[in-house]
């Protein structure tokens, strides 16, 4: 039982909630922009780097690094909004899906320009887990989840009790109803990057802080939070989240030896347990658990 | 002729391809009901929907107190004391009620508790669903939260685009005296309906578009009167 606690469902807990942190900015990005965003691994990516020099260089912990890496990747976001995106407003969304593909690849040239091909790590060496009556547990992990319930936290204060936030809502909700009651979308869509992008740099940052930092991190989480996003029904941030750990802790527990000693499955095909959870939603229930939208 | 509040003249236009509107003429007053009655097809709601900058004036104008707003952008347009109620769609439906009404005063900024306080007065069911998803209310509730939700700019114009389309017989009668008393704290009324007998009852005047033209104009009284309109347009 306690294996069962401290192998697989933690972990799974916490992957699921760097997953929930990406797919809500998907999710959100997709209800005003309406296009899925293929960048997005790779704004996870940017925000592991943007840390890395602040952490090893500089010497701050990765907790202190955390807002600045949140707020490079913001940045950032808002610069390729303006660049390639914004551009393609009002061409069909299909055009924008592929410009964030592209995004995607030049994001990625160029982490691997500045900061070289090698993976990286914030901190050398080996941290004694907590160990409370069996349950065995890193420091680390229990940081990534508390930070990230905060953050989750903090969205839903946004979204619901900010006239900019509900009007984020109302946007999701009816587009042209919004351009009715003169809400201002371009200000909405900035506002819109500001979160997909910070949760994205936070996401990046859990994720490096539990595995090695490679150019690749970010790309490699696409697909889990992809089906994240569609598992909660896309266009819906609350439904993300949900989705987002389930998929975590179905991937990890997807390894656990249910039947007999050996692993169910083995744990190099763990990304096809997400796969396979969004090959299974888009049949049986395409709107989500939480009723998004249908494409 | 005196200046009307609202005064469209010879509107040419339509969703790009063949105009819809083939030089219409309309014009409210300060104070007025005014309905716009017709077969289907005749260019009612793309009328209403030019005014609003929603649909493109190829020819023609639109004149707002005096002032040219022909073309304007619909979030601009709602800057200037017009509200538009949509016939579908005319609520955010994962909001609440609350928040519905609040993005409707979106552009405002300050205090809007006098607007809030003044909705739930005119539509007193609303009051309790105010916490509810606007999505989950029955189709005359709807009604109510679009309309709330226009009033929240202290509008001088509203414009409502088949206000009791679909809803109920009871709810229809409701509505209307609804209409008539927001009219009555002093804002004019534009309006689109099907119920063409009931509608021109309580309008001070009416127009009759045919084919995206005026085909007959008068008071409400008057049109209900006119055997030929009668005939026409409202079933005998």
């Amino acid at each position: 039982m306690l294996e069962f606690v401290n192998f697989y469902l933690i972990p799974g807990i916490v992957l699921g909630s760097i997953y929930a942190l990406g797919a809500i900015g998907v999710s959100l990005i997709f209800g005003i922009l309406r296009f899925a965003h293929f960048a997005h691994g790779d704004m996870m990516t940017l925000g592991a780097y943007v840390a890395l020099p602040l952490v090893v260089g500089l010497g701050f912990t990765v907790y202190a690094a955390l807002p600045v890496a949140m707020a490079g990747v913001v940045l950032m976001a808002i610069l390729i909004d303006r660049l390639f995106y914004r551009p393609l407003r009002d061409r069909p969304t299909i055009i924008v899906l592929v410009a964030s593909f592209g995004v995607a690849l030049m994001l990625r040239a160029a982490i691997q320009f500045a900061w070289g091909p090698h993976s990286h790590v914030y901190e050398k060496g080996f941290r004694k887990p907590i160990v409370v009556e069996g349950l065995r547990i890193a420091e680390r992990h229990i940081w990534i989840v508390l930070l990230s319930v905060a953050l989750v936290v903090a969205l839903h204060l946004f979204l619901t009790r900010t006239k900019t936030g509900k009007a984020m809502r109302a946007l999701s909700d009816d587009p042209d109803l919004a351009r009715i009651t003169g809400i201002n979308t371009e200000r909405i869509v900035a506002w819109t990057w500001v979160l997909g992008g910070g949760l994205a740099g936070a996401a990046g940052v859990f994720l490096g802080m539990d595995t090695q930092i490679t150019t690749l991190i970010g790309w490699n989480m696409l697909l889990p939070v992809f089906a994240a996003a569609i598992l909660g029904g896309i266009g819906k941030p609350y439904g993300a989240i949900a989705g987002g750990l389930v998929i975590g802790i179905a991937e990890e527990l997807s390894a656990y030896p249910w039947i007999g000693t050996t692993p169910l499955l083995d744990p190099t095909y763990k990304s096809a347990v997400a796969f396979a959870i969004m090959v299974a939603m888009l049949l049986w229930r395409p709107s989500g658990l939480f009723k998004g939208r249908v494409y | 002729m005196t200046a009307a509040l609202l005064r469209a003249s010879g509107v040419y236009g339509g969703y790009g391809g063949a105009d819809i509107l083939n030089g219409v003429d309309l014009a409210v007053n300060g104070d007025e009901i005014v309905v716009i009655i017709g077969p289907n097809g005749a260019g009612k709601s793309t009328a209403m929907k030019a005014v609003f900058g929603l649909v493109r004036i190829r020819e023609g104008a639109v004149a707002w107190d005096g002032r040219d707003i022909t073309n304007l952008s619909p979030d601009r347009v709602a800057r200037l004391g017009l509200a538009y109620v949509p016939q579908e769609r005319n609520v955010f439906p994962n909001l609440t009620v609350h928040e519905n009404l609040e993005m409707g005063a979106y552009i405002r900024s300050g205090d809007i508790s006098e607007q809030l306080a003044r909705v739930y007065e005119v539509f007193p069911p609303l009051r309790d669903k105010r916490r509810q998803a606007a999505g989950l209310l029955s189709g005359g509730q709807r009604q109510m939260v679009a309309m709330g939700r226009a009033m929240m700019l202290d509008p001088r114009l509203l414009l409502l685009d088949e206000p009791t389309a679909g809803l109920a017989p009871a709810f229809v009668e409701q509505i209307f005296e609804r209409i008539v008393e927001i009219n009555r704290a002093g804002i004019a009324i534009l309006m689109v309906e099907q119920n063409a007998r009931h509608a021109l009852a309580l309008a001070d005047r009416g127009y009759v578009l045919v084919n995206g033209q005026n085909s007959f104009t008068d008071t409400g009284p008057n049109l209900l009167a006119n055997r030929e309109v009668a005939e026409a347009f409202l079933g005998g």
